[in-house]
């Protein structure tokens, strides 16, 4: 039953995308592990972390698509929860190190033995243990949009204004987490890790793994944001995106709904930061700046915002796009992701998917009324 | 009847606001009975707008009484909560959800719990699609059931907005200006539909269109700088010389 209505509720197209995603997961490793490099498909390793980077940023945007293209809230300090994500994970990873830190020090990072720390900070306890790290993880973005989310949305602090103040929200942990005093590696921020659940993060197997984790993390985080969108809550906040008094005068408690999405957001912001973090090896407070929370919406308003394949077709195109033109034409890449915005801003205001999609339901009604025409039935309430 | 019922519906006494210095409602009464009608005339600028976002908790009195059924006292609760109190309210320029179908329109603003979590686990049931369905009727739109609220005429956006106040079921219906943009027919039209809801519902119309005032053929109240000018049947508010000094003119 529940199953049922569940599919009812998706729709073909969205279990389509889960279902691609969860055979990526399952395929890519097979083609990377099994074949030998001289098969024709045999997948490199380096695309493999490549891409699984990618697909990390397609989960930030599906997240920050959520509460922009659904609920009108442009957040440009999403990178914010992104990097916090990566922090915690982080930190378990440089617990894992052990004694095999350059100092060699049992429980102290090889940060805290420089900065001549005695022991460790309380934040830092518990995270020696992958599920207390897997918890905050999601829990320390959600708490900070939790807070954020209830001052700003209590206060009625609306669009641009509200862009403003998440933007100075990622600057201001961008300062404070530079500061070694914080606790958290400073400016070096967390690297050298080398183990992750008792493997080594170099071997082509975890890597491989994770590629899959962060496919399923993304699918199921697709899956979460379709039941939300297409449930009548989902309906209210687009509700809430166009006509925020009429639902107000209506009675519903807006500032709550859009906490809600506000913070579902973040904790998978937070999601793909984890899974970000073990695939590059480090974290730093560079993931703060406010440049990275505009790429972000650079890559979402290509994609298409307010559908939810859009973002994660934006973020692979501009990721892929960027991988090639710094490669190729270094000079000209910041040049091409201006221009990109402004076309699409000009000309695709629903980006990319949002205009296949509008050109395919005008096809279909065109071959609707032929088909109408034809048979001599005359198209319903056409005035 | 209890003495609740008794009370009036809605209660204003002295109430004053001013924004920047200026009075926009100066010592303004009011009293609204069950089931009662009344339309509001007046100039620009009298405080009509200002009136609806009192009683509705948009913007807090600077003294004075709003008391709904009785004892519900509306300056102690904000927007979120006077609706679910039964205030419904229609903007003056319409306000619908442009992106969705009128169906769902209408579905969203259906009387039932405003909760999150209730929000999403929602299912549709038979006697809420039945409910819609005669709104539907009731506003003139079943035939444009399925099609974007953005699709409409100004005129059925108008309607779709009464619609969403009838699915609201509110105890109160607050319309500003129903008519504004319409063409005769249609303002014919609206006031046939407003009568039918008020055999239902309390309703306060603001409006500037006297032919429409003369077909609700109910008590009108005229506001003039903030305050009530006449109070009465149209023909006694019209003779009336401080209305046809400021508001109706010679």
């Amino acid at each position: 039953m529940i199953s049922k209505s569940l599919f009812t509720k998706l729709g073909p197209q969205s279990i389509w995308i889960v279902a691609l995603l969860f055979l990526i997961a399952a395929v890519v490793p097979l083609l990377n592990l099994a074949l030998p490099e001289s098969h024709p498909l045999h997948v490199p390793s380096y695309l493999v972390g490549l891409f699984g980077k990618y697909l990390c940023y397609a989960m930030l945007a599906l997240a920050l698509d959520l509460v922009w293209g659904y609920c009108g809230i442009l957040s440009l300090g999403h990178g914010a929860f992104f990097a916090l994500g990566g922090y915690a994970m982080g930190m378990y990873l440089m617990r894992q190190i052990g004694t095999r830190g350059v100092y060699a020090h049992p429980t102290l990072p090889d940060f805290m033995v420089f900065l001549n720390w005695e022991e460790l900070p309380w934040f830092w306890l518990g995270f020696d243990q992958f599920w207390f790290a897997a918890l905050m993880v999601v829990a320390v973005p959600g708490l900070l949009a939790f807070v954020f989310g209830w001052f700003a949305f209590r206060s009625r602090v609306t669009g641009v204004y509200l862009s403003i103040i998440t933007q100075a929200m990622t600057y201001a942990l961008l300062l404070a987490f530079f500061r070694n005093d914080m606790g958290f590696g400073g400016n070096n921020g967390l690297t050298d890790f080398k183990d992750m659940l008792g493997v080594s993060l170099q071997s082509d197997g975890t890597r491989a793994a994770l590629f899959s984790a962060t496919a399923v993390a993304l699918g199921l985080s697709f899956l979460l944001c379709s039941l939300i969108v297409n449930s009548k809550f989902g309906k209210l906040l687009v509700a809430i995106r166009d006509a925020e008094s009429r639902a107000r005068f209506l009675g519903y408690r807006v500032e709550h709904f859009k906490l809600f999405a506000f913070v579902v957001s973040a904790m998978i912001a937070g999601v793909a930061g984890a899974l970000y973090v073990p695939q590059v090896g480090i974290i730093n407070p560079g993931e703060f700046a406010p440049a990275n929370s505009i790429e972000v919406v650079i890559w979402t308003a290509v994609g298409g915002r307010g559908t939810l394949f859009g973002p994660i077709f934006g973020a692979l195109l501009v990721n892929g796009g960027k991988s090639y033109f710094t490669a190729a034409y270094p000079e000209y890449w910041l040049f091409a992701l201006g221009g990109l915005f402004v076309l699409v801003t000009l000309f695709l205001p629903k980006g990319i998917v949002g205009v296949l999609s509008q050109l395919r339901s005008a096809a279909q009604k065109q071959l609707g009324q032929r088909a109408s025409a034809e048979t001599g039935a005359k198209p319903e309430a056409a005035e | 009847m209890s003495p609740k019922e008794k009370q009036p519906l809605l209660y204003l006494n002295g109430v004053s606001v001013s924004f920047d210095g200026f009075k926009a409602i100066n010592n303004l009464s009011l009293v609204v009975e069950r089931g009662e009608m009344r339309a509001i005339i007046g100039p620009n600028g009298a405080g009509k707008t200002t009136m609806m976002d009192i009683i509705t908790g948009k913007t807090r009195p600077d003294e004075g009484e709003v008391f709904f059924e009785g004892d519900t006292d509306l300056t102690k609760y904000d927007e979120a909560d006077i609706a679910c109190l039964g205030i419904g309210r229609k903007f003056q320029k319409p306000t619908v959800f442009e992106n969705h179908s009128v169906y769902d329109n209408l579905a969203l603003a259906f009387d039932e719990d405003r909760g999150i979590l209730a929000n999403l686990f929602h299912n549709e049931t038979r006697s809420r699609r039945g409910r819609i369905n005669e709104i539907l009727d009731t506003v003139r739109l079943s035939h444009r059931k399925d099609f974007l609220a953005s699709e409409l005429s100004h005129g059925q956006k108008q309607w779709l907005e009464i619609g969403m106040l009838l699915a609201q079921d509110p105890k109160l219906l607050l319309v500003d200006e129903p008519v504004a943009g319409m063409t005769d027919a249609e303002t014919v039209e609206t006031a046939n539909l407003l009568r039918e809801i008020s055999k239902n519902h309390s309703v306060i119309v603001v409006e500037h269109d006297m032919g429409f005032i003369r077909d609700l053929d109910v008590k009108v109240t005229c506001l003039a700088e903030g305050s009530v000018l006449s109070e009465g049947s149209l023909d006694h508010v019209a003779s009336d010389e401080k209305v046809i000094e400021s508001y109706l003119g010679r």
